[in-house]
């Protein structure tokens, strides 16, 4: 790491040691694991698109590496601004929630109505102090010497969600971990880290948001792990939509067993700089995964999705749809890899990434990447960029509907190849009012 | 009602038509024939607003109405409705929520009422008889997947649904077997009726022994050449379009 840089890291290395080395509650093994992590994020540093770095190649995160920002070590706010809140419940008094502020669980805004007694949802900070054996998994599975980002969440490792479903149990409920930054005025970096462990033959769905309370230039480096036994169904919904000026860095990392099956949707409206990495790895025989993705941005946002799929076991299947929606000057990115290991024969793996470019100076990187190690298998992969379909607009129109509420159609339309996907009802009107308000958001704008 | 005056229209820079003149009176039926390159669908699109079609001269005026001053959509609003050759196909954008928008639309521009999903809903699974669409259909996204009759149907049913003064049918018998151009033509017919008129254009003589029209013209080389009653369209079956033109020439 060169001098200049180096003095970009040294801020987060000095409040580490101010604020959490010293933590007395913690125990001896997250200590540990805190120290490796603070030491690999001294090695590593923040990434550079630098030439020869592939995977950060299209997205420069100096604007983040080099942010002053107010609040390494965000304490718990004194009052949460609940009414603000409204925009980011979803599912009434059905779905079961637990709302994090400013990287701190709040037991007052959380509610657990409809979730079977062998299953365990707490925060992480109180699994670490009460059950330490429930979290052993954690840092196992997500790894972090791929980037300085997972390395800086797990350093700062305070607190998060932790969902336990045993075996054969079914949750009929989704679990909504809500994500906000709350820090009026101030500028803040918050370390959200999210655990679930599904059991043999379980079954769930988790939606992870992220958010603010109040808009700020805020950094949210959130950590998630996904570990599904032999047989076990999930279905995780990850929804971004900070301010425009927020910064947004995030990671996944998802093992399958045994003909269990993964179902994911990557939902970004936010962030003037949004990255998200999801890393699956088909461990198991027979294991399944369709990863959706809808990005959708205006102004200047930049927003990167990169998405590595691991066919490791035979007969498993992926498949990722991922599609943009890019106004004004900003920018999307989407790297999907497949990798299918020697061993993993009769994989079946595809791969679509579509957008469309609703302003001239709007612009998409789009790029697969397949490394096939097996000689059995079924790959396939498209991308596309294209504009509104100037006939499709003529016919809405001609029926009399007005030009601005027929392109919101025809956007509505594209996006919906994703949305029809989401079967919880709240969580697709919820993007659907995401859509509609980005659009006039951006209407007004033109 | 509509009157069409010497209108001249180009696309891509080549002019297409030159100098089209037209009457067609409240609740008359009109055909338009003529062979490919004739003009007919720049006609249709001309009048219903197409962006991409320019036009350089002349006039359409709807009741009183300059069309040509109009945005499609208001186009529709006041009344004219282009049942489309190639109907075109909208990934992801459902039939009913698509033609509850136009129709409230042009409810609203009227200050007549609106309707909520469900009150569309009934009066769409009503309407969906006339051309026997399976209601499963109008949930499906707008002419996807659907077969070249059912895109046809699927016109129609939008033209009984919007209810236009002025239907501008694009060769709405293309492409159709007998059975699915049956029911077109019966849903056009009951769609006749002393307020509306109809523009319906065609290369064969077929759809007008269904429809039958109270005019024929024949449109040749962007221009209206002849102009008559059925007799005429039954002379073009027999003895083609070949030499149409010529025959103004003489009679002019």
């Amino acid at each position: 790491m060169t001098q200049k840089t180096a003095t970009r890291e040294r801020r987060y290395v000095e409040a580490w040691n101010d604020a959490i080395a010293s933590a007395p509650d913690v125990s001896a093994e997250l200590r540990a694991l805190r120290e490796s992590a603070i030491a690999k994020f001294e090695e590593v540093g923040f990434p550079t698109a630098r030439r020869g770095n592939e995977a950060w190649k299209y997205t420069d995160v100096a604007p983040i590496a080099s942010a002053d920002f107010d609040d390494l070590v965000p304490p718990l706010p004194v009052r949460v601004a609940t009414e603000a809140l409204d925009q980011h419940i979803m599912g009434g008094s059905v779905w079961n929630r637990m709302v994090f502020v400013d990287g701190h669980w709040v037991p007052s805004l959380t509610s657990l109505p409809s979730l079977p007694p062998q299953v365990t949802v707490t925060s992480l900070a109180r699994a670490m102090s009460l059950h330490p054996h429930l979290v052993r998994d954690l840092g196992h599975y997500q790894s972090y010497d791929e980037s300085g980002f997972t390395a800086l969440n797990t350093a700062f490792l305070r607190d998060g969600a932790v969902l336990i479903v045993p075996h054969d149990t079914v949750v009929e409920e989704p679990i909504h971990f809500i994500y906000l930054s709350s820090s009026e005025g101030r500028s803040s970096v918050t370390q959200p880290r999210t655990l679930v462990s599904m059991g043999r033959n379980s079954k769930a769905a988790v939606i992870e948001s992220y958010g603010a309370l109040t808009d700020s230039a805020s950094l949210t480096n959130a950590v998630s792990e996904f570990v599904l036994d032999e047989g076990a169904h999930l279905d995780a919904w990850r929804l971004q939509q900070h301010s425009a000026e927020a910064y947004h860095v995030g990671s996944a990392q998802v093992r399958l067993g045994r003909n269990s099956r993964f179902t994911s949707g990557a939902f970004d409206f936010g962030g003037a700089i949004a990255r998200h990495t999801l890393s699956v790895a088909l461990e198991g025989e027979g294991s399944e995964c369709t990863l959706y993705g809808l990005y959708m941005t205006n102004g200047g946002q930049h927003v990167d999705n990169q998405v590595l799929v691991e066919h490791v076991a035979p007969h498993t299947t992926s498949e990722q749809i991922y599609k943009g929606v890019l106004n004004g000057k900003s920018r999307g990115v989407f790297h999907g890899s497949i990798t299918v290991q020697q061993a993993a024969q009769k994989t079946n793996a595809k791969q679509t990434d579509r957008n469309l470019l609703l302003s001239d100076e709007a612009e998409v990187d789009t790029k697969p990447a397949l490394w096939i190690y097996a000689d059995d298998v079924r790959c396939g992969h498209g991308a596309a960029c294209g504009k509104l379909d100037d006939s499709a607009l003529f016919y809405l129109q001609s029926r009399g509907i007005d030009e601005a509420s027929a392109k919101r159609m025809l956007v509505h339309g594209f996006a919906n190849e994703v949305l029809d996907h989401v079967g919880l009802t709240p969580l697709r009107v919820h993007l659907e009012q995401l859509i509609t308000a980005t659009l006039r958001s951006s209407e007004r704008h033109a | 009602m509509l009157e069409i005056r010497n209108l001249t229209a180009s696309i891509g820079g080549n002019r297409v038509l030159n100098g089209v003149n037209l009457t067609v009176e409240r609740g008359e039926v009109h055909a338009i024939m003529g062979p490919n390159g004739s003009g007919k669908s720049t006609l249709s699109n001309v009048l219903a607003g197409h962006p991409q079609y320019i036009v350089e001269s002349g006039e359409a005026v709807l009741d009183g109405e300059d069309l040509l001053a109009l945005p499609a959509e208001e186009r529709a609003r006041a009344g004219v409705f282009l049942c489309f050759q190639h109907p075109v196909e909208v990934p992801g954008v459902r039939l009913d929520q698509f033609l509850r928008a136009g129709y409230n639309a042009i409810h609203k521009s009227k200050g007549l009422e609106e309707l909520d999903p469900l009150q569309f809903d009934r009066l769409l699974q009503g309407k969906a008889g006339i051309v026997n669409m399976e209601p499963s259909m109008l949930k499906r996204s707008v002419n996807d997947g659907f077969s070249g009759g059912e895109k046809k149907r699927n016109e129609i049913l939008q033209m009984a649904m919007l209810e236009p003064r002025l239907s501008i049918l694009d060769e709405p018998d293309s492409g159709l077997d007998v059975d699915s151009l049956r029911l077109v033509a019966d849903g056009i017919n009951q769609l006749r009726s002393p307020d509306r008129s109809v523009i319906l254009i065609t290369h064969y003589q077929r759809i007008l022994n269904l429809v039958v029209p109270d005019v024929v013209n024949v449109l040749m080389g962007g221009r209206i050449v002849r102009t008559g009653g059925v007799e005429l369209a039954e002379e073009i079956e027999t003895e083609g379009y070949e030499g149409q033109d010529e025959v103004l020439q003489a009679q002019g």
